[in-house]
């Protein structure tokens, strides 16, 4: 049968498989098919494996399968993949082969979900654009003109334009979240720790946090259950308290959701304003009820962040330097100090080149306490904000972005006006916390993400409020991507 | 945005106020080069000089808070220290580990000699 992928959501997938409608080389082929049609223009994919993917879809229809078994997946370029090309977007990786999995990549393969690829991505995750990667910009499906968000604008494009039904990426700021606001689709950063960092480049290691991509939520929770387990090779991960389910509430009643007023200030356009508002009054609608909160440090976040995420990146990036791994740049008579500051001249681009400066001089000696220290004790105050705040509501709700997606080129010459697409979604990294971004409508016929922000490990809290929503919405899958 | 601030104006969504600008130096951003290990192009620390200066500025927001009797977090979810067996276990072969390493030579990375 030909099978139209657009739209097409992992539980349907798993529908078909099941009844045997479809095997899963028909599945696979059917997105690899599309990938190769449709991706040159959008550019989601960094490299697609199709020998080996269509080998692992036969052994399934050989052997039987079951669960998720046989549907296809996509992972950011920053997640190891043992034997096959990862690169961070960065010019310093290309051509490494990484000798290990990363752990949520042990976990897909365990679940036998199909790996299509590795998708583009801002160079070590440093960016909100996707036009930060060494390899080219990605577009995004809704207008090729604009971008799709990032760092992980890659998988985005790949779940909006119908390329894969699921997809893995990384939110150290956002970078889960805003993508998929901007291409409009479901994308959860879980409580920091949910999943295993092992094999992930590591950009801010107190930030960093996997997390999936998918057409809904129910398909964003069977993915999370898949990836989330403690994993003794990153000590920071740990055991959810309770397993991941898949949502199947369709009413709000009793659900407390707070609002922090003060922070839609920060520049949120009246489009996303219009379609926020639209969408608490579905809650309000499922029975939900809407108050205000204060979290009046929350506008400290983004200035916080951005001494924390760099002093941590410069510090993780310390490793990249000619002579373990990646890119060397050496000339005749070189000492080791010279081939290290030519190898990564010539291997990181200006935007790394910038973390790492900032980073670096928010370190340096005279320096640390007056800005890393600052920063660091902001956080604290931000944790308390939420804390506080978790007191009197269930779930807190923002639009994920202030804008929806801008033009390619448009910020990119203005690094703080990049960074401010980050003001709503640094909060909750900040202080561990997971969220997650459904498309709430459409402004000016782009998508709008809504955002809901939950305590630590209420992942299921949130996928229930986010499932009942997104079922008040009625943004059909189907229809997401502009023809 | 920021209460309490000398307000200066507004640029991007969610910018910051805008203090005065950080002075940051030529010098300042040879030496934090060095630092880092990154060698610049005269025109790359001309850039890094005005934009570092800008992104500082943004940051001079925090300044004004009173944070004196708060602790800082450098692990949101607070981290316990976690401990193993101290029993021998395989690690990777060498062979393996030299895998991707730009220039290798008897079970060695070879970096220049000075």
């Amino acid at each position: 049968m030909t099978l139209d992928t657009r739209g097409l959501t992992a539980e349907r997938c798993i529908q078909l498989l099941d009844a045997r409608e479809i095997s899963c080389r028909e599945l696979v082929s059917a997105y690899l098919d599309r990938i190769d049609r449709e991706d040159g223009p959008i550019h989601a994919f960094l490299r697609t494996r199709r020998e080996l993917a269509l080998a692992e879809a036969d052994v399934l229809d050989r052997d039987g399968r079951s669960g998720l078994a046989g549907v296809p997946i996509a992972f950011k370029d920053i997640l190891c993949t043992r034997g096959e090309e990862t690169t961070a977007g960065s010019r310093i990786l290309a051509g490494h082969h990484p000798i290990y999995d990363a752990g949520c990549v042990t976990r897909a393969k365990k679940a036998w979900l199909i790996a299509l690829g590795k998708t583009n991505m801002d160079e070590f995750a440093m960016g909100s654009s996707t036009e930060n990667s060494a390899f080219g910009v990605t577009h995004n499906p809704w207008a090729p003109d604009r971008v799709p968000g990032g760092s992980s604008g890659g998988s985005s494009a790949a779940v909006a334009a119908g390329f894969t039904p699921l997809a893995l990426g990384t939110d150290t700021g956002g970078s889960i979240r805003q993508p998929a606001a901007l291409c409009g689709v479901v994308g959860m950063k879980p409580t920091y720790g949910a999943v295993s960092r092992y094999g992930l480049i590591a950009f801010a290691s107190s930030l960093d946090q996997v997390g999936p991509f998918a057409l809904t939520v129910r398909d964003c929770a069977l993915l999370l259950s898949a990836i989330v387990a403690h994993d003794p090779c990153d000590t920071t991960s740990v055991a959810m308290p309770e397993p991941v389910r898949v949502p199947d509430q369709d009413a709000l009643s009793g659900v407390r959701i707070g609002v922090p007023r003060a922070l839609l200030e920060q520049g949120v356009e009246p489009g996303v304003r219009a379609s926020f508002e639209e969408s608490l009054g579905h809650a309000e609608g499922l029975g939900a009820a809407i108050s205000e909160v204060a979290l009046p440090n929350a506008e400290h976040a983004l200035p916080a962040y951005y001494l924390i995420a760099p002093a941590e990146a410069s510090a993780n990036l310390a490793r990249f330097d000619g002579v373990r791994f990646g890119l060397r740049v050496e000339e005749p008579g070189d000492s080791v100090a010279d081939m290290y500051g030519r190898t990564r001249a010539a291997g990181f681009g200006d935007e790394v080149k910038r973390r790492i400066m900032l980073g670096t001089y928010a370190l340096s000696a005279g320096y640390y306490d007056a800005y890393y220290g600052m920063a660091q004790r902001v956080r604290t105050m931000i944790r308390r904000d939420f804390d506080s705040a978790f007191a009197g509501v269930d779930l807190i709700a923002t639009p994920t972005s202030p804008t929806v997606a801008f033009g390619i080129g448009e910020r990119i010459d203005d690094p703080w006006a990049m960074y401010a697409s980050d003001v709503l979604t640094v909060p909750a990294n900040l202080a561990g916390l997971p969220g997650i971004s459904i498309p709430g409508g459409l402004a000016d016929g782009l998508p709008v993400g809504f955002q809901l922000i939950g305590p630590a490990f209420s992942e299921n809290r949130i996928l229930e409020a986010a499932h009942a929503l997104e079922q008040a919405i009625g943004f059909d899958p189907v229809l997401r991507v502009a023809a | 945005m920021s209460r309490g601030a000398a307000a200066v104006g507004e640029s991007a969504p969610g910018a910051s106020v805008i203090l005065p600008a950080v002075a940051i130096t030529r010098d300042d951003v040879l030496h934090v080069a060095r630092l880092a290990r990154l060698s610049l192009t005269d025109e790359e620390a001309a850039t890094m000089e005005g934009q570092l200066s800008t992104i500082l500025g943004h940051v001079e927001a925090l300044a004004g808070l009173d944070l004196a009797a708060v602790e800082p977090t450098a692990h949101a979810l607070g981290s316990q220290h976690v401990t193993r067996p101290d029993a021998a276990r395989p690690s990777w072969p060498l062979d393996v580990v030299l895998e991707n390493a730009p220039a290798a030579q008897d079970g060695a990375f070879r970096v220049p000699a000075t």
